[in-house]
């Protein structure tokens, strides 16, 4: 039986701490701001372990119990409350592990910062609102979460908020994913209506389970003559949720920008965590995403494009963040297309997976950020693998895992994604099936050639170690390196607080696949928490050829994505290992191919033309010639004729007593001549 | 013998003379008060020669409290003249037009 | 409790500090002084009004009832229901703050000043406590004469024509409420609330009525469109008389809705609510993009308030739609609350709004956005504010601004997905005029020169900002006690919608 304090300070325990951080942070220092918060996360992070082993090994119920009703109207309530299964508490051990490694990196990534209290109290809420978003057992909670996270995210991409760029992303960031939560917020509404009138998880999903109910048949006419399924309707716009947190194409502008943020919430936020959401989200409402097979069709295609064209674009960057930015993208496109296919645990497999190597990928990029004095661009580095050799390996396993290199993390879980999207005869597999294979040949592609280019090869930056002088780095300059490529000192490995994560998050990038992939994937791990329809169960399917994790990696020598795999690998050591020039030489070759790519599909162009700026020129228009022309203009208007009228009428009060006299007699000549009038006619 | 009529036609001079004197004077404001007074008279002539002709008292009464009010009023009128001719160093009714609208 | 009038003193006791300001405040210390303590008692005399009230049984209660005028059968009658609990803590907690946020601002004429915003709360508490129509009217128009008053010598450069277009804009709807009203009168023989809406009444009356009362409380809430007035009052008010403008009189427009339109003409309301929520909806979406392009900051809290309190019109039309078509009585309830709490909420979020906008007000006397920028740099804490109440403005879940929104949604979806879709609009659109006005306020580098001197909050500032957040958090982490409060009175208001009057 898991105990429900223990849960309530999993969650509170990163609270208290951002808290006492943030509004203290000031008064009690650096030191204690760090401590209090790493000492919230790392209580969260040992008492989830400790409710996963619970769960698993202990043999405790599945939790589910309300903590206080938040509002209580008619027969609609909300509450807050915890749902704890295998699958909640996968997610909070991921978040909190991540967290932790982050908050320790941390220490070493901000040291030099102005807002290091600040920052820990960012970090630590957004523990604090991830975790009431995984642990939710309603639609309001999670709404809750969903919302909070992206206020984390919000104020930690414009954490220096003095960069144009950085207070510009963030505002896209929040703008992009209230895109999202407006369709979030309608499939809400849709559950809240369709089934069953509750809000609980619990009793949506056995509403939309019961047979009497006929969920998946069910229809309603929004428009007249059009009956769509309910299904379809609320869990698509649950999915465009999933969209803006996602960061799934066309929703998917916000997170390359979000770099702007310092690097350890780029791997924590924007990586590991957050941008996860919406796949946990589709994986928890798997119950309803089984009824309605348009849904699934949608979601598969969102997935798919996002998995093969954003990845294309990471070949062309040249900002090292942005590089893993873009494969993040990439990767969470292969999780929706698991999704899509009702590999709901291969999605959530691969986030997993996804969580430790990408942290670790970013916080190595964040490594050699450092080490380079905040330089990012990958074509001012090369050779650093001398300078940083921890930077360098953990690097590798990272991206090996990332590129699915047999054996490794991402190995089985994008496997099991790419044969799961094979097995399936859903609508649009077919293009899935050659996106995901196809996006196998750009993941490795982008990966080695971030190897490549910043570690291998020739230094390509300059150290003017004399102009600078020493006592450089003492004050803040995360914006102002003068040249670029020049550097104030030699490149060296960056501090214990710094390597440490990475080797805590290498361990897992490559050993956590082949622990794990049994009991999660073809194992009954996630029990009764992910709900597929028989018909739909490509993983059983797959299960079938499953004879453990050491045959599914000798077995994954034979197969096509290694060899696709092994084809990017090569490709990327030929060009940039061994033949720079060639990319210089490709690219104006492929010049159409190239401007396409690196204005990114003029998505950005497009919404800011449109939405933006026609918004603003739309409000103007509403302004001017709504408020100000028509209706003030009514408005004063009517007031400027009695005005008129009045100007007119006022000539008669000539000022003169005289005149008035005169109309007086003339009134009452009038007045007695008009009734004596009347007065005779009556008589007669 | 002097009847009635001759009374009511002697009113009636008199008020058509205090309208025309409102009317018609365009310099000064003491004539105003004056053709005030001279209304007032010409009522108070009716209101003599009715309660005669009626035999009632009262009408003889209303003269005097008539009388009364406009001794006062003509005090007022004439303080008011006072101070506006100090105000404005004219009493001349056509500078007077703060009224106007 | 019984014996004591508390009603009436909550009435009375603003007004009689005011005269008491007024004939000893001479010195501004002692006016301000006075004032706090006159409203700071207000305050804690409506305490037990909240806790005393019965939620359980609802209905109306503290009942006071003196003959009036007995020619007309008009009573000096109070009650009040949960409804109008919520909304006279919420005066008598707003007016506490603006006193105090009046405190250093307004140098000139303090005592009249003060004593006026004493005069308007009395004149709040009077509309949200009267049971009677012809007081709910007095009250209901004596209070546009302080709030004049206040625009009219403490404004702006163009105050003379901002406090025109408010006294005459609002004079006009309410005229029209007393022709109603007067009908209503001969046709019942006396002015109880409760009178006029068990009278029967025909369709072509209630629709008559229905529109008088309209354009009374359209015009106060204001809905789009005759919403003009808002934005010019606000930009030419002083901060507490924004603070009070947004915070409370817009109040009254919906509580007119409910306790006039609602009861006295349900079928009329039926009928033309497609009116009313199509005025919303374009609120909503028309207001969203006018807020986006303002240059001015109070302009733009100003527009927000409009598509804010478009909320509450639709929830509170939306349920009649869900009572009569839909038999849903649950959503309609949601509807109504959803509406109640989005006024109290709207409440806390802009009268903090226009007070942090009175913070920076007070340092540069500008109210154009382009005069700031980078003020975070200068001011934290006011600037960790900021965001906190802009995040609520865009209707952030835990905070107050989340949770009516929230309910009328989540009703309007029931009674017609489509109008929803529009109204859920808001949380794209109120999302980014109000992080644009962050970023170009609060974000970036320090432009302005002056800004660069600016001092972060002193302890009155503080007080008020800090008592905003505490509310507009405690409302949005747990908004139980308030529904709780006001539930057994929307029941009722929804029982009666379900009978027809024709």
């Amino acid at each position: 039986m898991l105990d429900k304090n223990i849960l309530l300070t999993i969650v509170l325990a990163p609270l208290a701490g951002a808290l006492l951080a943030g509004l203290f942070g000031k008064r009690i220092g650096r030191v204690a701001s760090h401590s209090v918060t790493i000492a919230g996360v790392a209580l969260s992070c040992v008492l989830s372990c400790q409710v996963l082993y619970q769960l698993v090994w202990g043999g405790a119920e599945v939790f589910n119990q309300n903590v206080y009703t938040w509002f209580e109207v008619g027969g609609t309530s909300a509450h807050v409350g915890f749902l704890i299964d295998r699958l909640t508490a996968m997610m909070m051990v991921v978040v909190t592990f991540v967290s932790l490694m982050v908050h320790v990196y941390t220490i070493g990534y901000m040291a030099e910062d102005d807002g290091y209290q600040r920052f820990f109290s960012y970090i630590a809420l957004f523990t604090f609102s991830m975790l009431m978003l995984v642990m939710s057992n309603n639609f309001l909670q999670l709404f809750f979460g969903w919302e909070a996270v992206g206020l984390v995210s919000y104020l930690l991409i414009g954490f220096w908020y003095k960069r144009p760029t950085a207070i510009f992303a963030n505002m896209k960031a929040f703008v992009v994913n209230r895109v999202g939560d407006f369709g979030f917020l309608l499939g809400i509404a849709g559950v809240l209506l369709w089934f069953g009138g509750s809000l609980d998880y619990q009793a949506v999903f056995n509403h939309a389970q019961d047979p009497s109910m006929d969920m998946a048949g069910r229809t309603v006419e929004l428009i007249a003559g059009h009956p769509w399924h309910v299904a379809t309707i609320v869990c698509v716009c649950l999915f465009i949720g999933a969209m803006g947190k996602s960061a799934q194409v066309p929703l998917h502008v916000w997170l390359p920008d979000s770099m702007e943020g310092p690097t350890p919430i780029s791997a924590l936020i924007h990586a590991a965590t957050m941008v996860t959401a919406g796949i946990f989200m589709v994986a928890r409402m798997s119950p309803l995403f089984e009824l309605s097979e348009t849904a699934l069709t949608f979601v598969l295609v969102i997935g798919a494009t996002t998995a093969l064209f954003t990845g294309l674009i990471g070949v062309v960057q040249n900002d090292i963040k942005r590089v893993v930015a873009y494969s993040t993208l990439s990767q969470l496109g292969y999780m929706t297309v698991a999704l899509g296919v009702s590999a709901y645990s291969a999605g959530v497999f691969h986030l997993m997976t996804h969580a430790f190597f990408k942290a670790l990928l970013f916080l190595g990029a964040g490594s050699v950020i450092i080490a380079m004095h905040h330089e990012q661009d990958m074509r001012h580095m090369g050779g650093l693998r001398k300078q940083m050799p921890i930077t360098w390996i953990t690097m590798w396993l990272g991206s090996l895992a990332l590129a699915g290199a047999p054996g490794f993390a991402g190995f089985f879980s994008k496997d099991a994604i790419i044969e799961a999207v094979g097995e399936s005869h859903r609508l649009g597999a077919g293009y899935a099936y050659f996106c995901v294979l196809a996006g196998v040949f750009i993941t490795a592609l982008y990966s080695f050639r971030l190897l490549y280019m910043t570690f291998h090869g020739k230094p390509r930056y300059v150290v003017d170690e004399h102009k600078h002088g020493h006592g450089h780095d003492t004050h803040d300059d995360h914006h102002g390196h003068h040249e670029p490529g020049h550097l104030a000192h030699a490149p060296h490995e960056s501090p214990w607080v710094v390597t440490l994560p990475l080797v805590l998050l290498a361990i897992p990038s490559v050993l956590i696949g082949f622990l794990t992939i049994g009991p999660m994937l073809y194992g009954d791990y996630f029990g009764s928490a992910i709900h597929v329809a028989g018909h739909n169960d490509v993983l059983g399917e797959l299960a079938h050829h499953f004879h453990g994790a050491l045959a599914m990696t000798l077995h994954g020598f034979k197969q096509w994505p290694f060899w696709i795999a092994l084809a990017g690998f090569a490709t990327a050591t030929w060009i940039w290992l061994f033949n720079p020039s060639i990319a210089d030489k490709a690219e104006n070759a492929l010049k159409p191919v190239h401007t396409m790519l690196s204005n990114k599909y003029w998505f950005d162009d497009l919404y800011q033309a449109l939405l933006a700026r026609g918004g603003v020129s739309f409000g103007r228009g509403l302004w001017r010639g709504g408020d100000a022309a028509l209706i003030d203009g009514a408005i004063n208007g009517s007031a400027s004729i009695v005005d008129q009228f009045s100007a007119i009428v006022r000539r008669v009060q000539s000022g003169y007593l005289y005149h008035y006299a005169f109309a007086m007699i003339l009134g009452l000549i009038l007045l007695l001549g008009g009734s004596w009038w009347v007065f005779t006619r009556a008589a007669v | 013998m002097i009847t009635l009529a001759h009374f009511l036609s002697l009113g009636a001079v008199l008020f058509c003379i205090a309208v025309a004197g409102i009317f018609i004077n365009r310099k000064n404001v003491i004539v105003l008060l004056m053709c005030l007074e001279l209304l007032l008279l010409a009522v108070n002539t009716n209101f003599v020669a009715f309660s005669r002709y009626l035999g009632d008292p009262a009408g003889q009464v209303f003269v005097f409290f008539i009388l009364t009010v406009a001794a006062a009023e003509a005090a007022i009128g004439l303080a008011i003249l006072v101070v506006l001719f100090r105000n404005r160093s004219t009493i001349d009714v056509t500078s007077i037009d703060t009224l106007k609208g | 409790m019984d014996q004591w009038p508390l009603l009436s003193i909550l009435i009375w006791l603003p007004i009689v500090g005011a005269i008491l300001v007024l004939a000893l405040g001479r010195d501004a210390r002692v006016a301000r002084w006075l004032s706090l303590i006159t409203t700071l008692a207000t305050l804690f005399a409506s305490l037990p009004l909240y806790l005393n009230y019965n939620a359980v049984a609802g209905g109306m209660q503290f009942i006071e009832s003196h003959a009036w005028i007995n020619a007309l059968k008009a009573n000096y009658a109070l009650g009040v229901d949960g409804i109008a609990v919520a909304l006279i803590v919420l005066t008598t907690f707003t007016s506490v703050l603006v006193i105090i946020g009046s405190w250093g601002p307004i140098q000139k004429r303090v005592s009249q000043y003060m004593a006026a915003m004493l005069v308007l709360e009395g004149m709040l508490i009077g509309i949200f406590a009267a049971t009677d129509a012809l007081l709910f009217y007095v009250f209901f128009e004596a209070m546009l004469i302080p709030m004049f008053i206040i625009i009219g010598i403490w404004g702006g450069p163009r105050r003379v024509y901002a406090t025109l277009k408010f006294f005459i804009y609002t004079f006009l709807g309410s005229i029209f409420m007393l022709i109603a009203l007067i009908y209503l009168h001969m046709k019942t023989g006396e002015f109880s609330l409760a009178a006029f809406a068990t009278a029967p009444l025909g369709t072509t009356e209630q629709a008559w009525i229905f529109f008088a009362f309209l354009a009374g409380f359209a015009i106060k809430v204001p809905m789009w469109p005759v919403h003009t007035w808002l934005p010019d009052a606000h930009v030419e008010a002083p901060t507490g008389g924004s603070v009070i403008l947004a915070a409370i009189m817009l109040k009254v427009g919906g509580y007119g809705f409910i306790r006039f339109s609602l009861p006295i003409t349900p079928d009329a309301s039926q009928e033309y609510a497609w009116v009313v929520i199509a005025m919303s909806l374009v609120a909503v979406v028309y207001i969203g993009y006018v807020a986006l392009v303002q240059d001015d900051m109070k302009k733009l809290i100003a527009y927000s308030s409009v598509a804010h309190m478009a909320f509450v019109t639709l929830g509170l039309f939306i349920s009649l739609a869900l009572v009569r078509n839909y038999a849903n009585a649950d959503a309609a309830r949601l509807g109504i609350q959803g509406a109640m709490v989005q006024m109290i909420s709207h409440g806390f979020v802009s009268g903090a709004m226009f007070s942090c906008i009175g913070v920076l007000y007070d340092r540069l006397h500008s109210r154009m956005i382009k005069d700031y920028g980078g003020v975070l740099n200068v001011m934290p804490w006011f600037g960790a504010l900021f965001i906190f109440f802009s995040m609520a403005n865009c209707g952030l879940p835990g905070t107050s601004g989340f949770v009516g929104e929230f309910m009328v949604i989540l009703a309007s979806f029931q009674s017609n997905p489509w109008i929803a879709l529009i109204a859920a609009f808001t949380l794209i659109i109120g999302a980014a005029y109000t992080l644009w006005l962050v970023k170009r306020v609060i974000f970036g580098e320090v432009t302005n020169p002056k800004v660069a001197k600016f001092e972060d909050l002193n302890a009155r500032e503080w007080i008020v900002l800090g008592s905003f957040a505490a509310a507009v958090l405690a409302l949005g982490v747990y908004p139980k006690p308030l529904t709780d409060l006001m539930d057994s009175s929307v029941l009722q208001i929804v029982n009666a919608l379900m009978l027809s009057k024709a």
